[in-house]
């Protein structure tokens, strides 16, 4: 296992209301993303624990992108693993914003 | 077969008729069996209560461990669950996946009137925590049995990708009812520890269609172990479960007899039988090699007629 | 010139039917044997080696599927003084036999198409020299040389059934067959055929007797591969973006309607999305009409729906018999009703009269080169590079075809230019166990210095890819200008890889405001919409359903 910490700066706050949401099961190839509302508005922590060991260029890339993209301030993800691949890292992590962005607990 | 609607312009009834049960996570089952919105976690994701085992492994851990507990509403009507997460290191039962369930039939058991649905997905104790797995389910086994001694109903529901297995079919064969659909699969030993423990001739693990004749969701809604069969859809376990809640009756002594004499008598009936398909023709099925092809509805009016559960036994 | 007629060239005339002669003294030999055409089953070894001689060339029918797996066991147990140093000419190594016989020094010497299952173990052995090797070729290509320069002089075939005249029945799956007797039975070779049953009457002729010498009945029935069948449970959410974006990026602006597929899982989810999101574009009817495609169990439900007009098969697949035989509008079959699947012939129709070919890959290098060779792995390239090449010699018409022309060539006059068949990859960046898809060095090259190849074994040259489709967009290399564009347009779909991150992003971003890259965006394709519901089966009992329970998949495959 490997454990990767990622910190940006988020142009804007996530939208919504929800405080967590989850999406995902650890499994072969598969992740599960938690997000919290937790941190302040302007920024977003990723804690991702893979049993992929040596990719963390890769995760680096992923990550950066996806901040740029969906700009997830205010929210912490935290990741378990299970060696998913970065196509499959980039749909989970947008799926768990769009959760937390609906409408709902 | 389902229209490709999207999820936001979706009714949670149309979802729940159009969603497999077979192919949905642990929580999409809970979300789409319950009322809408009624669910309610307890000790969520959040609170990463995970597995104390799987670290010393260097293996990754799930914040659930691999079961969602808490509390919803069924019609209206309260009821606590809890759903395994197949996917997650097979749904199998570890210390913390296997506490949470206890805590929640052991609270079932304190409030005495609210019953529990298990929404199994198992292939028995996972391999790296074994010695608290066995225990949790011996844990569990007897916190079904006090939850039912004191009035509450256990129903069972099995219908997931990793089938119920090992410690699992345990557990099952302690509720006070089944529900199974075709995919679903309940047995202890699973097909290839039987195949390697007694050889390819004793069974072929790679015949699918043999272990599902042998263990799956018709054959043992057909045995009686399973009281109700259901399509695939988690609406169709919703039905399902909602239809045990109101015919399964109070536990007791007597109703402990007659399951004993419904299982010898299933074992005088059937111990000489070779396959299943022996088995269905025994129980008066014409064409009783077709019934895995049936369709779900032709097969209930099927089941219905041969009508092999007893309401006095389990 | 006049030429002098010498007693010498007299002499030489007289022996200008030694091939037939040689050929009937073999017949001969095995006739011995046969009651009639008949030989048992126990007396099999001993005909191989009444009617093979050493350095034979011999076609034992392996197929992409059919195998005759009797026969190959009977080859194998020959005497060595009888039967030696064969030169084994056949399109499949598929069956560990196949391999044996070069180990025990039986066969010496081999030219085959596609290796499956054996690809590992025939890297090894032609590391270790036990084989030597002809050539890797494409199933057109290597039965083109059973015609000039590898005819077979025995070929040891299987069919269904066959009566006692020796008539062949081969059933659903023809494959290779016609063109296997064609070659050996009329250039003076030996036919021997493995069959299931001998009947009074085959269902129907599919190789008429005079073209068939012995006949083996063998205990059980000839072993066939389930090969073209894809689970819709295993197909994931980046294969369904993926294929959403090919059909809405290629599929309908082209109008591609006759095509061949490949057999991965990204093609299998186009074939499920037809009927779903393929409606919803109201592309039914204007896409996806006419395949060369095996039977694939996926395209059921595109069928039902009445999306395909018709089907021309290479082969057939296992458990889709009745299917076909009830959808015979479809499918092309004999009059007694059953599959009449031929692969040579549909190999040439996946060439010239289909206009894209879509299909998958192991490696795709910077110059869009790909193959599905890895260093232990060879194995082969059986037909994709036929279907994913230019036919140079096309020469109708049709709209997918001249667009993609004019794309490539925009300045010649209309009349003077080629089409060009679109040749589509489709992946997802990265494959199992993390491997990139996307590399700066193919592992062919590395094999091929390795065994000193003269060729690298690639199954799709750069030249010939139109387009790559991956969960990043589309690159449409049509449209790229020289080197330094088709390279950035490649790491501009590469994603994470390390050729996607060493992309010039100036350069990509460039190419996209050119349409040279699609991103999802750029369709109107959220990738959170990529979900397993739409698909149109989301399980093999969702095929069943689908095909009103005339389909019946392998116990494999089943999960009731």
């Amino acid at each position: 296992m490997e454990d990767l910490n990622f910190q940006h700066k988020a142009r804007a706050r996530a939208g919504g209301s929800r405080k967590s949401a989850i999406i995902g099961v650890v499994a072969s190839g598969n992740l599960e993303v938690l997000a919290e509302r937790v941190l302040p508005d302007g920024e977003c922590r990723l804690e991702i624990k893979t049993a992929a060991v040596g990719f963390g260029d890769v995760w680096q890339a992923v990550v950066a992108d996806f901040v740029e993209r969906y700009s997830p301030g205010g929210l912490k993800f935290s990741i378990n693993d299970g060696g998913a691949r970065p196509d499959t890292v980039s749909l989970r992590l947008a799926q768990a914003v769009r959760l937390i962005e609906e409408d709902g607990q | 077969m389902t229209a490709p609607i999207k999820h936001g312009v979706q009714f949670p009834a149309e979802r729940a008729r159009t969603t497999s049960f077979n192919e949905a996570s642990a929580r999409m089952r809970l979300e789409l069996l319950l009322d809408a919105g009624s669910f309610l976690e307890f000790i969520g994701p959040e609170q990463r209560e995970v597995s104390p085992h799987l670290k010393i492994f260097d293996l990754p851990e799930q914040f659930d461990d691999g079961i969602v507990v808490g509390r919803g509403r069924l019609d209206g009507a309260p009821v606590l669950v809890a759903a395994q997460e197949g996917r997650f290191m097979g749904g199998a039962f570890g210390e913390v996946h296997g506490a949470k369930l206890v805590g929640l039939l052991r609270a079932a058991r304190e409030i005495e009137s609210i019953p529990v649905l298990i929404l199994f997905d198992t292939g028995g104790v996972r391999l790296q925590e074994a010695n608290a797995g066995e225990l949790a389910i011996a844990e569990i086994m007897r916190a079904v049995m006090e939850a039912r001694t004191a009035g509450v109903k256990v129903i069972g529901l099995i219908g997931g990708r990793s089938g119920c297995y090992g410690g699992g079919g345990l557990i099952a064969g302690c509720c006070s009812a089944l529900a199974v659909s075709e995919p679903g699969r309940i047995a202890v030993s699973g097909p290839e520890v039987i195949e390697t423990n007694r050889g390819v001739e004793e069974f072929d693990s790679r015949d699918r269609a043999l272990v599902w004749r042998t263990m799956g969701g018709k054959h043992r809604r057909l045995l009686g172990a399973a009281d109700v069969f259901t399509d695939d859809t988690v609406q169709g376990f919703r039905d399902a479960a909602l239809r045990l809640l109101d015919v399964v009756g109070p536990y007791g002594l007597d109703k402990l007899k007659a399951e004993q004499i419904r299982l010898a008598d299933r074992l005088r009936s059937f111990g000489a039988c070779e396959d299943a398909v022996d088995i269905w023709t025994a129980e008066g099925i014409v064409h009783a090699e077709d019934v895995p092809e049936l369709p779900a509805d032709q097969f209930i009016a099927l089941a219905d007629n041969i009508g092999r559960t007893s309401r006095d036994a389990r | 010139m006049l030429m002098s007629i010498d007693a010498e060239t007299r002499t030489t005339a007289a022996t200008w039917q030694r091939h037939r002669e040689a050929r009937d003294a073999r017949i001969e030999a095995g006739s011995r044997l046969a009651r009639g055409k008949i030989v048992e089953a126990r007396d099999a070894t001993r005909l191989m080696e009444a009617v093979i001689r050493p350095g034979d060339r011999v076609c034992l029918e392996g197929d992409n599927q059919k195998q005759a797996d009797l026969l190959s066991g009977a080859l194998l147990a020959v005497d060595l003084a009888k039967v030696h140093d064969l030169h084994m000419v056949q399109s499949g190594v598929v069956l560990p036999e196949h391999l044996d016989l070069f180990d025990h020094g039986v066969a010496k010497k081999l030219d085959y198409a596609y290796s499956g299952p054996q690809s590992a173990r025939i890297a090894r052995m032609l590391f270790g020299g036990k084989i030597e090797l002809g050539a890797v070729h494409t199933y057109l290509e290597l039965f083109a040389r059973y015609f000039i320069d590898l005819t077979p002089h025995v070929a040891l075939i299987a069919a269904v059934s066959a009566d006692r005249e020796g008539n062949l029945y081969t059933g659903p799956n023809t494959e290779d067959t016609p063109t296997v007797v064609e070659a050996t039975a009329f250039k003076d070779g030996v036919v021997i055929a493995q069959v299931n049953e001998i009947v009074d009457r085959v269902p129907r002729v599919d190789i008429p007797a005079d073209r068939v010498h012995f006949i083996v009945k063998s205990e059980k029935p000839f072993f066939v591969e389930p090969l073209f069948t894809r689970d819709p449970a295993a197909i994931t959410e980046g294969q369904i973006l993926t294929a959403m974006l090919a059909i809405k990026g290629i599929y309908a602006p082209y109008g591609v309607q006759r095509l061949n597929h490949g057999i991965g899982f990204s093609t299998a989810a186009i074939e499920l999305l037809l009927p779903t999101f393929g409606e919803k574009l109201g592309l039914k009817g204007k896409i996806a009409t006419h395949f060369a495609l095996n039977p694939h169990p996926a395209l059921i439900p595109a069928i039902e729906a009445g999306w395909v007009q018709q089907i021309h098969s290479f082969g057939s697949e296992v458990g889709m018999d009745d299917y076909i035989r009830a959808r015979s509008d479809i499918y092309f079959t004999g009059p007694d009703g059953s599959l009449r699947s031929n692969r040579a012939f549909c190999q040439t129709a996946g060439l010239y009269a289909c206009d894209m070919f879509i299909g998958s890959t192991l490696q795709i290098d910077l110059q869009g080169n790909s193959s599905t060779v890895t260093t232990s792995r060879i194995a082969g390239f059986g037909g994709a590079p036929n279907m994913g090449a230019d036919a140079r010699g096309r020469r109708h018409p049709s709209e997918p075809w001249l667009k993609a022309g004019s794309e490539a060539d925009p300045d010649s006059p209309a009349a003077l230019r080629r089409g060009r068949k679109l040749v589509v990859q489709i992946g997802e960046t990265f494959g199992d166990k993390n491997v990139p898809l996307f590399v700066e060095k193919l592992d062919a090259l590395e094999l091929a210095e390795k065994l000193k190849l003269e060729l690298a074994p690639i199954m799709i040259y750069g030249d010939d890819v139109t387009h790559i489709v991956t969960e990043e967009g589309i690159a449409n290399l049509l449209l790229c200008r020289n080197a330094h564009e088709r390279e950035q347009a490649i790491r501009g779909v590469a994603g994470y890889t390390d050729v996607g991150r060493r992309r010039d992003r100036n350069a990509v971003e460039l190419l996209r405001q050119r349409g040279v890259i699609r991103r999802p965006e750029d369709l109107g394709i959220n990738p959170l919409d990529a979900d397993r519901s739409m698909l149109a089966a989301r399980s093999i009992k969702d095929l069943v359903r689908w095909s009103g329970g005339l389909y019946a998949p392998p116990s494999k495959f089943r999960n009731w």
